[in-house]
């Protein structure tokens, strides 16, 4: 791959590390992700900006032994899925403990792939 | 007009053949197909073929006119790629080309060279079926994305990882006398609870391996039948398929697979059948926990039913359902391209009564296929029936 970005999903990168993520709103109150012109839940075009809450909720975990290159310095690592409300997230779960429940609340931020340096949505428990 | 009807098919061993090109594989696969159905070469008049990550295993994309030229035929010829459900796609082009009157005869199948790569590299080409923004550059794997969807069906469902087992020691015990399959040997409990994780939950034995192989299958027209004599007791009288956000982190539900409802749905519809009426099924058990996800999800077991269908007995051999009787991608193998096409020639055999498992289903008139890309973000389901 070149060192070309990806418009879209780059600014919301730099958005996450600045404290200041956000997710897309349709009229209708479906939450998605960019880069997106359409909501894919139902088709509206009418797609506004909405700050991401402070925390989310996980609702899926998964501990990877058998990474891809990226992330052969990182193996194993805690994936998990983050519920919003309006919007999932994926991301990797750093500064937990091994026993990991559903229903921790966690925020998110910007980790890196030890190997590459590439920026990796990253989530850590919310302080309480 | 009648339905299409599977004349002949054919398969290569599965397995570790990292030498053998894809247009090797499909050569010996489409050859056999082609005997099987005492089907003249000149008579084909479309080829469609399943492939996934030739462009990263080979260097080659256009795999179209390869594999006419591989089988000596000449005639349009496409390339279909859509993840693990590639030829299964493949398969519905061409059940869709006959019944439309296109061709009369068609060959369908898919292959893929896997065994070429590494480790990493494996994982890194089958985690292209993800979403590369939001799950690959996470550290999402496909194994880590079905542990994901495990992990929440136990969190919804309940179920644990000595289910999964109970689905792994079915299909390894199905493949024994399965010349063509990949692991010919049993496993027991312990032995897949025992095994190293891949991704937690999931562990070795809850997934797949990592295939070389190809399949073929020829299909007809009921006309082209009659006028060459050809006795073709299996017809193909259902084709479905559904789709869904790719990435799961999109999808309403992490512990359902729509796309795989409406597959069914539309191919149930299509035959004029229920869930009820199958007598048999193969459905792609890439992971243990995708053949609870397949049979729940298209009506077979209720959701939250599946995950204990192997431990009860339900879809064993004997049981009421037999799945996987070939041992499905678990022990069969998985080469990605030419599983869906795979799937078709072993539920043919099963049908016609020459599969080493055909004396479990004798008596079975309807068998279904279920084949999936990513984690179920596309699903073709296919009916085959058979004349009694």
């Amino acid at each position: 791959m070149s060192d070309v970005g990806d418009a879209g999903y780059d600014e919301l990168l730099e958005a996450i590390d600045a404290g200041d993520g956000y997710y897309l709103e349709c009229e209708n109150e479906h939450g998605s992700l960019p880069p997106r012109r359409v909501c894919p839940h139902c088709g509206s075009t009418d797609i506004k900006e909405v700050s991401l809450p402070d925390t989310g909720e996980v609702v899926a975990h998964t501990t990877v032994h058998v990474p891809t290159p990226r992330f052969s310095e990182d193996a194993p690592y805690d994936v998990v899925i983050v519920d919003y409300g309006q919007v999932q997230l994926t991301g990797q779960l750093a500064g937990a403990d091994d026993d990991i429940a559903h229903g921790l609340d966690v925020t998110v931020q910007l980790g890196e792939a030890t190997k590459t340096g590439e920026p990796v949505v990253t989530f850590v428990p919310a302080e309480t | 007009m009648g339905h299409p009807r599977v004349a002949g098919v054919g398969l290569t061993h599965f397995g570790k053949h990292p030498e053998r090109t894809t247009r090797d594989m499909f050569a010996e696969a489409g050859l056999t197909a082609l005997d099987d159905a005492g089907v003249d070469t000149d008579d084909i008049e479309g080829v469609f073929y399943g492939n996934f990550i030739g462009e990263v295993s080979e260097d080659q994309g256009h795999m179209g006119p390869i594999s006419a030229e591989a089988l000596g035929i000449d005639a349009p010829a496409t390339r279909i790629e859509s993840a693990c459900a590639s030829s299964g796609v493949a398969v519905r082009e061409a059940i869709k080309n006959v019944r439309s009157g296109e061709s009369d005869a068609v060959i369908v199948g898919g292959a893929e060279r896997m065994n070429n790569l590494g480790t990493a590299e494996t994982t890194a080409s089958l985690a292209l079926a993800a979403d590369d923004l939001y799950e690959v550059r996470v550290g999402i794997t496909f194994p880590g994305a079905y542990a994901l969807m495990a992990d929440a069906y136990f969190e919804e469902y309940g179920g644990s990882r000595e289910d999964l087992a109970h689905i792994a020691q079915k299909n390894h015990e199905n493949a024994v006398d399965n010349e063509f399959a990949q692991f010919q040997y049993e496993i027991d409990i312990d032995d897949a609870l025992d095994a190293p994780p891949v991704a937690e939950p999931l562990h070795l034995y809850d997934a797949c391996p990592v295939t070389d192989g190809a399949a073929a299958a020829v299909i007809v027209s009921e006309e082209y039948a009659e006028d060459n004599d050809l006795d073709i007791p299996v017809r193909v009288t259902g084709s479905g398929q559904g789709s869904d956000n790719l990435a799961l982190q999109d999808r309403e539900y992490l512990t359902q697979t729509p796309a795989a409802t409406n597959a069914a749905d539309e191919a149930f519809d299509d035959a004029a059948i229920g869930p009820d009426d199958v007598d048999v099924a193969e459905v792609h058990d890439c992971f243990t926990i995708a053949e609870v996800l397949a049979l729940e999800s298209m009506g077979i077991f209720d959701h939250g039913d599946g995950i204990n269908a192997a431990r009860r007995g339900d879809t064993l051999p004997e049981g009421d359902i037999p799945v996987n009787l070939s041992g499905g991608l678990k022990a069969k193998g998985h080469p990605v391209g030419a599983t869906g096409a795979a799937q078709i020639a072993e539920m043919t055999r099963l049908l016609r009564g020459d599969h080493h498992n055909s004396e479990y289903v004798s008596d079975a008139s309807v068998g279904i296929t279920h084949n999936a890309g990513g984690t179920v973000a596309s699903t073709v389901v296919h009916v085959l029936e058979v004349d009694q």
